[in-house]
């Protein structure tokens, strides 16, 4: 299982992570070993299996459709790194 | 001058409740403690030390009163995985460093109405990721029983503040182990309850499917009574089960004589040492002295749970960890021409090392073209391991295994090797692909070093596996040892 370095940068780009180029060769090769031990997964018989996403069994969870008390707006955006009166402010998504 | 490095939370519970000490004295002792023992294993993050004496104050005056709980007045340490309302909360990241949440965590706010003292937040492996709290980006914690050595992890920082008497009682959360573990390498006891016991309202989100928040103590009847305080339903977290109210404490002691117990052979395969063996045989043994009987059994897809593991628990932290962007809170990297490289320049500097790995492992997992090959043959094989201990409930009352396969590494030991540290869980990330509950409780030591045992139930049989933990403790001095720190 060797992932070569376009698929890792492949992988970056998708979780939109900045890796440098040190980090690419030590991430393809840590990934590829890493993948290589789970190949064990081919082993286990599955057909007919049906996947598990949650091991408790839930039905849907409903509520009343009301209003609740929400934190405030200067809770909201107490934590923010930037904000512009009660917004956060981004850079330009379009430019 | 009150000493605390022994003390139990009953213990202490009953002091208050006599009025023997006040919730500010044993406060105060357990501060002067943490200033003179946590330069040495640095287990906490961040000390809350004026808070927990207003707190403190507050709990006296509730003892005063009359208004007095199991807990009132206790301290007690949070990982710091956990919102704090007005506390800094960073999850050993860089990236919140300086993140103060609005609002408590749900069994933050549920321990805070029945008047503990909070006396610290517990450093831990960067968003829980980890084995040995080295992935802290802040610093390593060290283990009370040898420095050169781990506490385990990722709550090492949680287990550690109770081995080396900091706290009676701290709180961690185990996605693959990283309660259980940590508590096996610190000779304490940490419980993993079943998956949607404990609410998981505010928690910061590591791997939704498997995450779950439990109890660190000296033994496990303090564990039973920390439980009936952060147990129960809540319609914040979806995926909170509505359960009967359950007394935990109330359900131990009495006669075990006759329970059925599973160990499986598995388990005793896959790098565990024959320390460890030799731990858990002298362990089975006492069971059998107990009046329980003992077979070996047999779940043969364990050996594919830590492959089924390090594919879902990163796919689910590829999304989970989507949220910082560095817009809403967070770190926050400015400095660039383009909102794009922003993203990923903040994400490039505000995670470490194994996040970074994990969320390059999960989007893999995930994405086109490898979705079927990975993850939902992962899902498909989670189900299998799932019927394997079904199967093996309807023969037996409790499971019983080594927590971890070997004693406490050294620091740096398996620091080049993902993999070799990712095997560090392997008795343990089972339990969480299936839901189930777990406890570690101390089995014995080799060498002077710590040796966990693991008691696994059924969903929801929490009281079956602290009862035979709690029987266990009745007649064995090991959760009595202490480090010498």
């Amino acid at each position: 299982m060797e992932l070569s370095k376009q698929e890792v940068l492949h992988i970056a780009r998708l979780a939109r992570l900045g890796i440098d180029d040190a980090e690419v060769d030590r991430l393809r090769g840590q990934l590829s070993d890493i993948l290589g031990h789970f190949t064990v997964l081919s082993h286990v018989n599955t057909e007919n299996v049906p996947p598990t996403a949650h091991t408790i069994a839930q039905s849907n969870v409903l509520g009343y459709d009301k209003p609740t008390p929400c934190l405030a707006t200067d809770q909201v955006l107490s934590n923010a790194p930037e904000r512009e009166g009660d917004y956060f402010r981004i850079r330009a998504v379009l430019e | 001058m009150i000493d605390v490095k022994s003390l139990t939370v009953i213990e202490a519970g009953k002091l208050l409740k006599a009025k023997e000490v006040s919730s500010v004295e044993l406060t105060r002792a357990y501060l002067d403690r943490i200033d003179a023992v946590d330069p040495k294993i640095q287990a906490l993050m961040t000390l809350t030390d004026e808070l927990a004496l207003a707190q403190a104050k507050e709990a006296d005056a509730r003892i005063a009163g009359g208004d007095v709980e199991a807990l009132t007045g206790v301290p007690i340490v949070f990982k710091d995985v956990l919102c704090t309302k007005g506390i800094r909360t960073t999850c050993s990241s860089k990236m919140l460093e300086n993140f103060i949440p609005p609002y408590d965590a749900a069994v933050v706010e549920r321990l805070r109405s029945r008047g503990v003292v909070i006396v610290g937040k517990a450093n831990m492996d960067e968003f829980a990721m980890g084995s040995s709290t080295e992935n802290s980006a802040y610093f390593t914690t060290r283990n009370p029983w040898d420095i050169s050595r781990v506490p385990g992890g990722s709550s090492g920082g949680s287990a550690a503040a109770v081995a080396a008497g900091l706290a009676p009682a701290a709180l961690g959360s185990d996605t693959g182990g990283s309660i259980r573990q940590p508590a096996a390498f610190c000779s304490v006891v940490g419980l993993k309850p079943t998956y949607g016991l404990v609410s998981r309202f505010g928690l910061i989100a590591f791997a939704s499917s498997l995450d779950q928040i439990g109890p660190f103590t000296r033994d496990v009847a303090d564990n039973a009574l920390v439980l009936n305080a952060i147990a129960g339903y809540d319609p914040r977290d979806s995926t909170s089960v509505p359960q009967p109210e359950t007394d935990y404490y109330g359900c131990l002691g009495g006669s075990v004589k006759g329970m059925k117990i599973g160990v499986p052979k598995e388990y005793f395969a896959q790098g565990v040492t024959l320390q460890v063996k030799a731990a858990v045989d002298t362990a089975l043994r006492v069971y059998e002295d107990l009046g329980c009987e003992i077979e070996e059994c047999s779940l043969p897809t364990t050996d594919a749970a830590l492959a089924v593991y390090y594919i879902i628990a990163p796919s689910e932290a590829s999304a989970n960890l989507a949220r910082y962007d560095g817009v809403k809170y967070g770190y926050s990297f400015k400095d660039t021409d383009s909102m794009w490289q922003a993203m990923e320049k903040t994400r490039a500097i505000g995670f470490g090392p194994e996040v970074k790995r994990r969320i390059m492992l999960g989007t893999y997992a995930l994405s086109a073209g490898y979705y079927d090959a990975w993850y939902v043959k992962a899902q498909k094989v989670r189900t299998v391991i799932r019927r394997e201990f079904d199967a093996a409930f309807e023969r037996y009352d409790a499971l019983v295994t080594p927590t971890a396969p070997t004693v406490p590494f050294k620091i740096g030991e398996k620091a080049a090797d993902p993999f070799s540290m990712y095997l560090s869980d392997i008795c343990t990330i089972p339990v969480n692909i299936a839901g189930l509950p777990g406890i570690s409780i101390q089995g014995g030591f080799a060498e002077g070093l710590p040796i966990g045992l693991q008691i696994i139930g059924k969903p929801f049989a929490e009281k079956t596996i602290l009862k035979l933990g709690h029987a266990f403790q009745q007649v064995t001095e090991w959760h009595k040892r202490l480090p010498n720190i």
